[in-house]
């Protein structure tokens, strides 16, 4: 009886308790997140019945076909629903990074990196940013203010991409710029000493040790020093600049980089081996003529000149030994600042080898498991296959067929050839997917090519073989597929990076947008699904990342946080800590920044005192970012939630400047501002 | 059962016969359990949040949340805050600081008084359990009285006051502030307190019917 009533009692306690429990769980499932997939809120038999008979009249009025449909079904991506992937493409002219998503094609963000850029508060004002930007000025003082970003490089780990960090080239001035991914902003830029044109970068190796840049258009080394044209070959050089890249840091390191001399033979596209050929880099080149044009002097021009021979050479260099050699003292010299090893050195140690490759070629491209080495030019119809293997068994064996004009060993072609493959006119770049394709993008003939691996992704017959081509408007310069440089390609998605447009978009005067054509390589046969028109700059070359490897932030980790150390700014102004400072011809200002207002409101300084404003965004919601923005004064900042930043000017200029905030923040935005009166200087 | 009743077994009461006690162990132990059960409940219930507030508005499409334990606000604070001061309210940090600084202490407090009914044996058992009982009652009223001071007492500087009646917000359910929606819902630290009390009510129950015939047994006009 009381055994009973007891039982009786404790199961009620327990149920009890987990009533409780089962009402507090209930209040979080409200709110799923919702990332990828499709939207199935609203489907019943009847509605898609009904959908479906509409879709039909849609497809009949807009005159689409069924291939159409399924290329429309296959991109659209409804709101709030994220993409699959995300490219970041260069930017080309702009000297920016553009991010899109696949399969949408939407443009999500223009970085910032070389160019000022004024919604991002790039280069109007910003301490941060002016540091950056005068780091990549020329050492003369000469502001660099464009570039020409072509290469892209995520920063990897074991060879596949890691999300963390991203390197973007300038080819124009030969500097690298490094974006992190945690707030996708630019955090470091480097002026290469010695060299003021590159192509071959950015790439890197599989573990992001080294950043690979090797200059483009020879100049005499260093480039600062002159020499005319007839010293072409004695005086001009090539270099291969190696940057050590500190991931604890998060920056490019002086300590352990290092550049290594070449001949000026118009060195060009780059990869670092993989895998089995991790601790090479295989760069090509174009001019080993060593043509100097003049044209003006009927000489031959450069194009004729530097297609003159039917081969260029590619450079294969042990990167693992050159960065022994470099720490050696007295192996290297040290030229503006960074230790150089000569040319001399590099045959002497075994550093650098050639080997001929069908002439002009442009991209140099290493297989997934890094077995073999993709070479493409627009003036050969082959993509020319080289084999590590081969090139290593050749090395050992001494196995050259002679020496350039600088003495360095050329490797006998035919014993370091795995396979030629006719591809079409003007084959350039390769691309791989998880099955043991290649795509190799075709220039002259504006196709995208997919062709089979040898072995071990393809045996027998079906080795070495041309498959499929699919047209593409109009000349394709790079190709980007999922992943497609790493170890672990992800096919699925290619995209062809087209130069022209010509008739594909609505006319926009003379100059025309570039042509993104997203291609679906999932199936039996490749589908074109989508073009993007981007109308700011010409991109070059795009990697596409999965988009759950990246792991932004979405707000500063805290308040007061310094984008430029990555860390709380002990300067930063904090909420209630508000205040103007004086000194003899300085004002100093710690500044908040919160919907709908500035702290302080009111700023007189006089003329010609120096203002020194901090303003922090103590704001902590997702998209609450704040502008700050001195009219008259050329000064737009832009504050993420969480972020200090410093703003310097003389205050030059009498009179009364308001100044506001320049992101629509909130209802009350347009009373964010205050006003800076500057006092006349009468005296 | 032939000691003399001494002057302070009217507090703690008689003290259980020996053999009785081999007896009917349950008899005696069933209050105990139940006691200890309801102070551990109440003191556990201080690591989890009393009550929450949502608050959804299209630009919130997670929403917001202030949730309440007994000495302290989490959530979305900062946001809430910065969107209450276009009304003129004031900040919710500022709001019952007495309460949440010494809300520790008091459940410690209430804790040991309900632990002290194990060896009362006496009706004075039920004084000890009174403030413990209406604990659960004494936060909702207090959390209306704050309610009521924030919400009736609006900046008229503020940017929006006057687009603002003076409000008091729900303890429990939906509400409508602006372009907000609010939910309040009661969380399980106060379900377990209010658990705590029913099962101090069910433990005092035991309580008697455990000691009470001892008292009357041994009451010295008996
Ligand atoms: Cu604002």
């Amino acid at each position: 009886m009381f055994i009973r009533r007891v039982m009786g009692f404790s199961s009620l306690v327990v149920l009890l308790i987990a009533g409780l429990f089962i009402v507090s769980c209930q209040n979080n499932s409200a709110n799923g997140d919702k990332k990828t997939g499709s939207n199935n809120e609203t489907s019943s038999v009847e509605q898609n019945g009904n959908m479906a008979a509409g879709a039909e009249q849609i497809a009949k009025d807009r005159n689409l076909s069924p291939k159409d449909v399924e290329a429309a079904l296959k991109t659209y991506t409804p709101s709030g629903i994220y993409d699959d992937y995300l490219m970041f493409s260069s930017g080309g002219h702009s000297g920016q990074v553009f991010v899109i998503g696949v399969p949408s094609m939407r443009l999500l963000k223009v970085i910032a990196a070389f160019t000022p850029e004024p919604w991002q508060g790039f280069g109007y004002g910003s301490e941060e940013s002016a540091k950056l930007l005068k780091d990549g000025d020329m050492k003369s003082g000469t502001k660099l203010r464009w570039a020409d970003t072509h290469h892209p490089a995520l920063t990897e780990t074991n060879g596949e991409y890691d999300g963390q960090y991203l390197f973007i080239n300038d080819k124009a001035n030969a500097r690298v710029a490094l974006i992190d991914l945690r707030d996708f902003e630019t955090k470091q830029i480097i002026k290469t000493p010695n060299i003021i044109s590159d192509h071959g970068s950015t790439f890197v190796t599989p573990n992001s040790e080294y950043v690979i840049q090797s200059s483009q258009y020879a100049t005499p080394l260093p480039f600062q020093e002159y020499a005319t044209m007839d010293e072409y070959q004695e005086k001009f050089r090539g270099v291969m600049a190696l940057h050590k890249f500190d991931r604890e840091k998060g920056r490019i390191v002086a300590e352990g980089s290092f550049q290594m001399e070449l001949p000026p033979y118009w060195q060009d596209l780059c990869d670092a081996g993989k895998k089995v050929s991790e601790g090479w880099i295989f760069c090509n080149s174009i001019n080993t003529e060593l043509a100097t044009g003049g044209i003006e002097q009927g000489l031959p021009p450069f194009e004729a000149g530097v297609s003159q021979r039917d081969m260029d050479y590619m450079h294969v260099i042990d990167l693992k030994k050159a960065a022994e050699v470099a720490k050696q003292p007295g192996k290297t010299k040290e030229i503006s600042g960074v230790k150089v090893i000569s040319l001399e050195t590099s045959i002497s140690e075994g550093l650098l080898y050639f080997i001929p490759e069908p002439k002009s070629p442009h991209g140099v491209d290493v297989a997934p498991g890094g077995e073999y080495l993709v070479v493409a030019g627009k003036l050969d119809t082959h993509a020319t296959i080289y084999s590590f293997d081969k090139i290593q068994k050749a090395i050992k064996d001494k196995n050259f067929e002679g020496n350039d004009v600088y003495g360095v060993p050329i490797l006998t072609y035919n014993d370091v050839v795995a396979a030629q493959l006719e591809i079409g006119l003007g084959p350039l770049h390769t691309q791989f997917d998880n099955e043991g394709n290649a795509y190799t993008s075709v220039f002259i003939e504006s196709t995208l090519a997919k062709w089979k691996l040898g072995p071990p992704y393809n045996e027998g017959e079906e080795a070495w073989t041309l498959t499929e081509k699919i047209p593409v408007q109009y000349n394709i310069g790079h190709t980007v597929c999922a992943e497609g440089d790493t170890t672990s390609p992800d096919g699925k998605y290619c995209v062809a990076l087209n130069k022209w447009s010509i008739d594909r978009f609505t006319a926009v005067g003379p100059l025309l947008p570039q042509n993104f054509q997203l291609i679906d390589v999932s199936g039996e046969k490749m589908q074109l699904l989508y073009d993007m028109p981007i109308g700011i700059g010409e991109p070059h070359y795009v990697q596409m990342i999965k988009a759950d490897k990246l792991n932004p932030w979405f707000v500063y980790p805290e308040v007061g946080f310094n984008p430029g150390t990555m860390s709380v700014d002990p300067d930063a102004a904090k909420s209630g800590g508000e205040k103007i400072v004086r000194s003899d011809g300085k004002v100093e200002v710690w500044m908040t920044a919160i919907r709908s207002h500035f702290n302080p409101e009111h700023i007189t300084v006089n003329q010609g005192d120096e203002v020194i404003l901090h303003i922090t965004n103590v704001e902590r919601a997702r998209d609450a970012t704040h502008g700050f923005a001195i009219e008259g004064y050329n000064i737009n900042l832009s504050l993420e939630p969480g972020e200090a930043n410093t703003v310097k000017f003389i205050a030059d200029q009498p009179g009364v400047f308001p100044f506001y905030c320049s992101e629509f923040c909130s209802a009350l935005h347009l009373e964010m501002m205050g006003y800076l009166l500057v006092e006349p200087d009468n005296t | 059962m032939n000691e003399p009743i001494r002057e302070n077994d009217l507090i703690f009461g008689p003290r259980i016969p020996k053999e009785l006690w081999k007896k009917e162990k349950g008899r005696f132990l069933l209050p105990s359990i139940i006691m200890v059960l309801a102070a551990f409940i109440l003191f556990i219930s201080i690591f989890f949040p009393y009550w929450k507030l949502t608050l959804f508005a299209p630009q919130y499409p997670d929403g917001l949340q202030a949730s309440m334990y007994v000495n302290r606000l989490t959530g979305d604070i900062q946001e809430i805050d910065g969107l209450n001061h276009y009304i003129g309210m004031k900040p919710m940090g500022e709001a019952a600081v007495l309460e949440r600084t010494l809300s520790i202490f008091m459940i410690v407090g209430l804790v040991l008084l309900i632990a002290g009914t194990i060896f009362v044996h006496s009706p004075f058992a039920l004084f000890l359990c009174i403030p413990a009982i209406l604990y659960p009652l004494f936060f909702l009223g207090d959390l209306y009285f704050w309610m009521r001071t924030f919400g009736m007492n609006l900046d008229s500087r503020a940017a929006l006051s006057n687009a603002i009646q003076p409000f008091v917000p729900p303890l429990l359910g939906e509400g409508k502030i602006a372009q907000f929606l609010t939910v309040a819902s009661w969380e399980i630290g106060l379900y377990m307190s209010i658990a705590a009390s029913i099962l101090i009510i069910i433990g005092l129950y035991y309580h008697r019917k455990a000691y009470k015939p001892l008292i009357v047994g041994s009451a010295p006009n008996s």
